[in-house]
């Protein structure tokens, strides 16, 4: 079965759609950055230059061949009599790819966004104390291999997209915008980096209790999180189009979709820490802010704006609760809120597309696809969330641990006191400003 | 704990697996679906629990 083909037009507005994506990778980069401390700034955006670069180039040399795309050659095994797809099988280094405004190309342009977007996502549990060998090391890891592959499974026409071809589960696994792929994918690993750190130095007392390390720079937060609605615009129209097979006409309620529901969590955040706290709190209204876009993201096309309204409130109100959980309970110390931001709210939107969402009658998100009702939809994403939390959990668990024993990830106790600046790269991101490395520890 | 947590993760995947090659479609289908989950949910809190011991914190 050949891949699916566009018209000239869509293709163009596609392009377009495709390059607004590397403004989420900007947002996201800044929101990280702005959560951190002033003496790790520059490390943090350096480190989250060298992520895109090795996520792009990783990508390409392999990752799109275990990912491929719908319609094209991939890996096949029978199981009871039915077909299951389960990796790609295209050359290395995009060969054999027409770079000529195809479906397939233009996926392959996408996806070395959104690959980049998901390797930053752990950058944000692991500020200040993550050494930048370790991350673009990690970051190969995940672009490399457990993005490509679930991935494939999501978007290449996998063994999750076929779920209603095969078992008569609504459409199969679906998700437009990479609510699964990239943003669950990218907070799992994100809660790995969390776990294997461990905290930064003085943020839990002996006795476990936590102190409050401000992020240094609010007003980038919420620039970040401007450019990063820009960003997910293009992230869930391209998304749309090319792995659900939505009309480039949809473009409009998909924009509207996304908008209402950042707009939505973002004041949901507002007023859950106005009521706790007895004003606004900055990064969690900006933590609110990104989880509606995350949770917009699976059903964005299939939604009324009604909908979105409601999936942005519920995304919202549970990161802004989760975060706290995370902190407080469980003790992961996470800056940039990713855990809860991407996994939690992520994990939201898959299942906000088998309780809201109405699917059209034929989904292209497998080759050929027919016609079908959308019974046993909620189940087909219930199976996706499974692979997420049962493989694709202790896969990047185990990679990212493995990882630990070779290139270690957490710096000495004397970089972190220095702070990444200056420890690993020598100079800081403000060298006429005096740091004071030692407000935040305990004595 | 860890160990065995990860595991039940891994198994609960496998059960869900295991219910789609096996049985196919119907009711007993969702059940043994929401059972891996289930299976999954237990693994999940038992890393989590492993994980509250406080380490390598320079503190």
């Amino acid at each position: 079965m050949p891949a699916p083909s566009l018209p000239e037009t869509t293709s163009i507005l596609c392009v377009f759609l495709i390059l607004l994506v590397p403004f989420a990778i900007a947002g996201i980069a800044l929101i990280n950055t702005g959560l951190g401390r002033s003496h790790g700034a520059a490390h943090t955006m350096l480190a989250s230059l060298c992520v895109f670069a090795v996520a792009c180039g990783v990508y390409v040399i392999c990752g799109f061949a275990w990912q491929g795309y719908i319609g094209m050659p991939a890996h096949t095994v029978a199981v009871s009599g039915k077909p299951w797809n389960w990796i790609g099988a295209q050359p290395l280094f995009l060969r054999h790819l027409e770079m000529d405004g195809s479906a397939s190309s233009l996926a392959a342009m996408l996806q070395m966004f959104c690959v980049a977007l998901a390797a930053l996502i752990p950058l944000g549990a692991g500020i200040d104390r993550w050494r930048l060998a370790a991350i673009c090391s990690s970051t190969a890891l995940l672009a490399g291999w457990t993005y490509p592959l679930f991935a494939h499974w999501v978007w290449g026409g996998g063994w999750l997209a076929q779920l209603g071809v095969n078992y008569g589960l609504g459409h199969g696994f679906v998700d437009a915008g990479g609510a699964s792929s990239i943003q669950v994918l990218g907070g799992l690993t994100a809660l790995s980096i969390a776990w294997i750190l461990g905290p930064r130095r003085g943020k839990y007392s002996p006795e476990g209790m936590p102190s409050a390390i401000p992020g240094h720079n609010a007003v980038m937060v919420l620039l970040g999180c401007l450019l990063a609605l820009l960003g997910w615009l293009g992230l869930n129209s391209a998304g749309a189009i090319l792995f659900t097979g939505s009309q480039p006409g949809a473009t409009v309620l998909i924009a509207i979709n996304t908008t209402l529901s950042a707009a939505s969590a973002g004041l949901a955040a507002a007023l859950i820490t106005r009521a706790r706290f007895g004003r606004p709190d900055v990064s969690l209204t900006a933590n609110g802010w990104v989880s509606g876009l995350v949770a917009s993201s699976a059903a964005c096309a299939f939604v009324v704006p009604a909908g979105a309204v409601l999936i942005g409130l519920v995304g919202g109100a549970l990161t802004t609760l989760s975060v706290e959980w995370f902190e407080l309970r469980m003790r992961v110390d996470d800056p940039g809120g990713a855990i809860s931001v991407h996994a939690v709210s992520g994990l939201w939107g898959l299942l906000a597309v088998g309780l809201f969402a109405e699917l059209p009658a034929r989904v292209m998100n497998v080759a050929g696809a027919a016609e079908r009702g959308d019974s046993g939809q909620w189940l087909a994403q219930i199976v996706g969330i499974a692979t997420l939390l049962g493989f694709v959990f202790p896969l990047t668990y185990g990679l990212n641990r493995a990882l630990d024993l070779i290139c270690p990830h957490r710096v000495v106790a004397e970089g972190e006191r220095q702070g990444l600046d200056l420890y690993e790269l020598g100079s800081g991101a403000y060298p006429e400003f005096v740091t004071h490395t030692e407000d935040f520890t305990q004595h | 704990m860890k160990l065995v947590g990860f595991f039940l993760l891994l198994a609960g995947w496998l059960i869900v697996l295991a219910a789609l090659a096996v049985i196919g479609s119907g009711v007993p289908l969702e059940a043994f679906i929401l059972s891996g989950v289930g299976v999954e949910v237990l693994g999940l809190a038992l890393v989590v629990r492993s994980h509250l011991v406080p380490h390598r914190d320079g503190v």
